[in-house]
């Protein structure tokens, strides 16, 4: 079976539920007390599709200005990136163009972005249309989602498995060089069904129903001659 | 206070303990044991000009540590600039739309603020501390909501630079009949405690400078001058958004504590061999990773082990902002972190990189490893991963779970009872050479509400509980006779004061201080007699109470 290794950044202004939706989908939760994250924190999780497996490894970071220039850290040689806003401030939706922006100029390599519009249980305050956010999303190539850390289990275990599905699209293109993928010998695909857990746990395993995911509807950032990473 | 110098014994008790060494000496100390009293007692004493000399920047440990592990052509190099996590100039000028706003907002205010001040959020309280810029921004409130405190800021602001420019001299207090205002200038910060407290004034300040440190680890003293350098006028709330907390939970636990009045550390008391164990797994882990300057291991508040560089130790304070870090950060407990920490006392003028995490889903230790390498995540996360798995293998993990625990069959889970002494009715001991603290009932900190909670509804002093005395309110009594004790002046050696309520002793050689609350009405030989018992139990434990070596790397 085929493996891929992937990073991935969780990205975003502070408050928008960023931990909580990693918390949501790794530990299968919601915690009232989650506390704010304090410069960034590490997660790995395996998601196993048809007949691949990725694992990823998760950064989930702080959103705080003070982390700001932290951040370079943990998006270089990322290959996905979760950009996540609370679409009950129009703020944290403003700060995702940013880090847009950031992540375009900065990262040389092909990507796999998906913007999340989190906190969709609080409809009545909602501040940020949903068309508009697949509207942006569409314009960097990014999928959209709309997620609620609080109720929706489903729609954070969809965000994380079209981004694993993506990431497998985009090993499959050798475009990207920091995507390490190889052939797992002790997994024989034939003998162990997809679903079944081998000896590391998949965090999720699936089956993925998009609408058109083509290559070209990854962002690829501007490629930048003579960067060292 | 009833406590007069001729409630002091003539000298009954030999100056020096029966021992060589007091009960949880030994010759080489994890922990930097220089009293910061003497630190306080001075900034309440120094001149206008000392006081500007003295935040100027010293040179970085950090940076020598570097160049020793060779790191210096490393990329890590520019520690000053590429370590601040504020580097870009834009994003300090990006703050002048912000904070014009915020300066509308107080406009806006200016009015109600009158009626503010009287808010039931904000009196009553036993203690305010407020921060605010040398320009007299708000930056922090204890109580209420700092943006409607500007005109009080603006207030404090004036009487400060007023005494500063005209008289050439410092405002350090303003007392009432029931309350006291205590003063703090610190680099570009203006901290103020109002008290209706018996705290001492050196008491006050000692707390104001722990909320400063606290802002210094969240961004090092480097970076926040330079911020007020460029921009007087900064909303400084921008960075430290988030960190609010920190003080919250720093105030609250330096109430509670006696750790910081003392100017020591708790250790989780543990096994001899189990200790040994867990500095063992740490050492042979980690002594190959050249960058790793600390390796600290604590639970409950209490340190269970600390590695460290040959060279360096660490100050009490510093540790304790770990400890408030990470009492403070529930979300360390979800998952490895990796996060910048300046240790104010270590270098205040760069970060250590941390990575923190909790041994295990079973057992709530957290440890730290901080390095001066802020690419070794990948590194310390396997290290912490072989440490976890020696310990589970050496049973260490059940050890420190009993002693979290609280397990009846340790001598430390009940030492009154242990000790067999029934006059006593609490004691708190610190070793002064090693700067580590025992007392005889832990504090129970988890039971501190939400601080938000206590933010609306905290600190009220209207409304008494008639409850059974907490390990708290046994602290909060020996507080003045720390006060007499630590007092640079005239200090006191031995006090022993005696009334209907209860009898306190509190006694300081060489070697330690002693503070013990006894039933009312003793007599003195007597309760001569039951120290020395006590004495004598805490050196028979001290291997299990006190961390007893020094390891380094
Ligand atoms: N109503 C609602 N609240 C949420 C949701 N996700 C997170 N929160 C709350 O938003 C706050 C910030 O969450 P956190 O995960 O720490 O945000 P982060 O700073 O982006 O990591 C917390 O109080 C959460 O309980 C959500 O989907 N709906
Ligand atoms: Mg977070």
């Amino acid at each position: 079976m085929k493996v891929i290794e992937a990073k991935i950044v969780v990205l975003g202004s502070q408050g928008v539920g960023k931990t909580s939706l990693v918390v949501r989908y790794i530990g299968k939760m919601f915690s009232k007390h989650i506390s704010p994250t304090i410069g960034a924190s590490f997660f790995t999780c395996n998601i196993n599709l048809e007949n691949a497996r990725v694992k990823l490894q998760v950064w989930d970071t702080a959103g705080q200005e003070r982390f700001r220039s932290m951040a370079p850290m943990y998006y270089r040689n990322a290959n996905a990136a979760l950009l996540v806003f609370d679409i009950t401030s129009v703020n944290s939706f403003a700060a995702i163009k940013g880090w847009v922006k950031e992540l375009q100029s900065n990262v040389p390599e092909a990507m796999v972005l998906s913007v999340v519009g989190n906190k969709s249980d609080l409809e009545d305050l909602r501040a940020v249309q949903s068309s508009e956010a697949a509207q942006f999303a569409a314009s960097i190539g990014a999928q959209y989602c709309e997620t609620s850390a609080l109720h929706d289990q489903q729609g954070i275990d969809q965000v994380f498995l079209n981004t694993a599905a993506a990431l497998l699209k985009l090993s499959n293109s050798n475009l990207v060089s920091s995507l390490r993928s190889y052939d797992s010998a002790d997994v024989d695909p034939d003998k162990i069904p997809t679903g079944t857990p081998t000896e590391e746990d998949a965090t999720h395993t699936g089956k993925v129903e998009l609408p058109a995911w083509s290559i070209d509807s990854i962002a690829h950032g501007h490629v930048q001659k003579n960067m060292c990473c | 206070m009833a406590s007069t110098s001729k409630d002091v014994p003539a000298v009954v008790i030999q100056d020096n303990p029966p021992d060589d060494l007091e009960p949880g000496a030994c010759h080489d100390s994890i922990l930097n044991p220089t009293d910061s009293f003497e630190e306080f007692a001075s900034e309440m004493s120094s001149s206008l000009q000392e006081r500007n000399i003295s935040l100027a920047t010293k040179s970085s440990t950090i940076s020598e540590i570097q160049s020793e592990i060779g790191e210096n052509s490393a990329p890590m190099k520019p520690t000053k600039s590429s370590d601040d996590l504020q580097t870009k100039d834009e994003s300090i000028s990006a703050s002048t739309s912000n904070s014009n706003l915020t300066e509308q907002n107080g406009d806006d205010t200016d009015t109600e603020k009158d009626d503010y001040l009287q808010s039931p959020e904000l009196v009553n309280k036993e203690k305010h501390v407020f921060i605010l810029s040398s320009a007299g921004k708000p930056i922090y409130s204890r109580y209420g909501n700092e943006d409607k405190l500007a005109g009080l800021c603006g207030v404090i602001q004036a009487l400060v630079s007023v005494v500063e420019e005209q008289n050439q001299d410092i405002l350090r207090s303003i007392s009432t009949n029931d309350c006291k205002a205590v003063f703090l200038v610190k680099g570009p910060l203006i901290l103020v405690a109002v008290s209706k407290s018996d705290e001492s004034e050196t008491q006050l300040v000692l707390q104001l400078t722990y909320a400063f440190n606290q802002i210094v680890s969240v961004l090092t003293l480097t970076q926040l001058n330079r911020i007020f350098e460029q921009r007087r006028n900064y909303d400084l709330r921008r960075l430290l958004s988030g960190a609010e907390r920190l003080i919250d939970h720093l105030l609250i636990f330096m109430e509670k504590d006696p750790a910081f009045l003392l100017g020591a550390v708790r250790c989780l008391p543990l096994p001899e061999k189990a200790r040994e164990n867990i500095t063992n797994a740490i050492q042979t882990t980690c002594n190959k990773i050249r960058d790793l300057v600390f390796a600290i291991m604590l639970a409950g508040n209490q340190l269970i082990t600390l590695v460290r560089m040959k060279k360096y130790t660490l100050h009490p304070s510093d540790i304790h902002l770990l400890f408030n870090l990470v009492r403070s950060s529930e979300s360390f407990k979800t998952a490895e972190s990796w996060t910048p920490i300046c240790l104010p006392k270590f270098d205040s003028t760069g970060f250590l990189h941390g990575h923190v995490s909790y041994i295990s889903e079973d057992c709530q230790a957290c440890l730290l490893l901080l390095t001066v390498q802020r690419d070794a995540f990948f590194p310390l996360s396997q290290a912490k991963h072989t440490i976890a798995d020696k310990l589970r293998r050496s049973n260490c993990l059940v050890a420190i779970n009993d002693a979290l625990n609280r397990n009846e069959e340790l001598p430390t889970t009940n030492p009154l009872k242990h000790i067999g002494i029934p006059e006593i009715r609490h004691f708190m001991y610190k070793c002064k050479s090693t700067a580590q603290l025992f007392t005889s009932d832990p504090i129970s900190l988890d039971k501190l509400q939400d601080y938000r909670l206590r933010h609306k509804e905290g600190g009220d002093i209207m409304e008494k509980k008639v409850e059974k005395l907490s390990d708290i309110d046994y602290v909060r009594n020996y507080r003045k006779f720390c006060s007499s004790i630590h007092c640079t002046s005239t200090p006191a050696k031995l006090i022993f004061r005696s009334n209907s309520c209860d009898t306190i002793l509190a006694w300081v050689t060489n070697g330690f201080e002693l503070y013990v609350t006894f039933d009312p009405l003793m007599e003195k030989d007597q309760a001569i007699k039951a120290v020395d018992r006590l004495l004598k139990w805490i050196k028979k434990e001290e291997q299990r109470i006190f961390i007893m070596h020094a390891p380094t790397f």
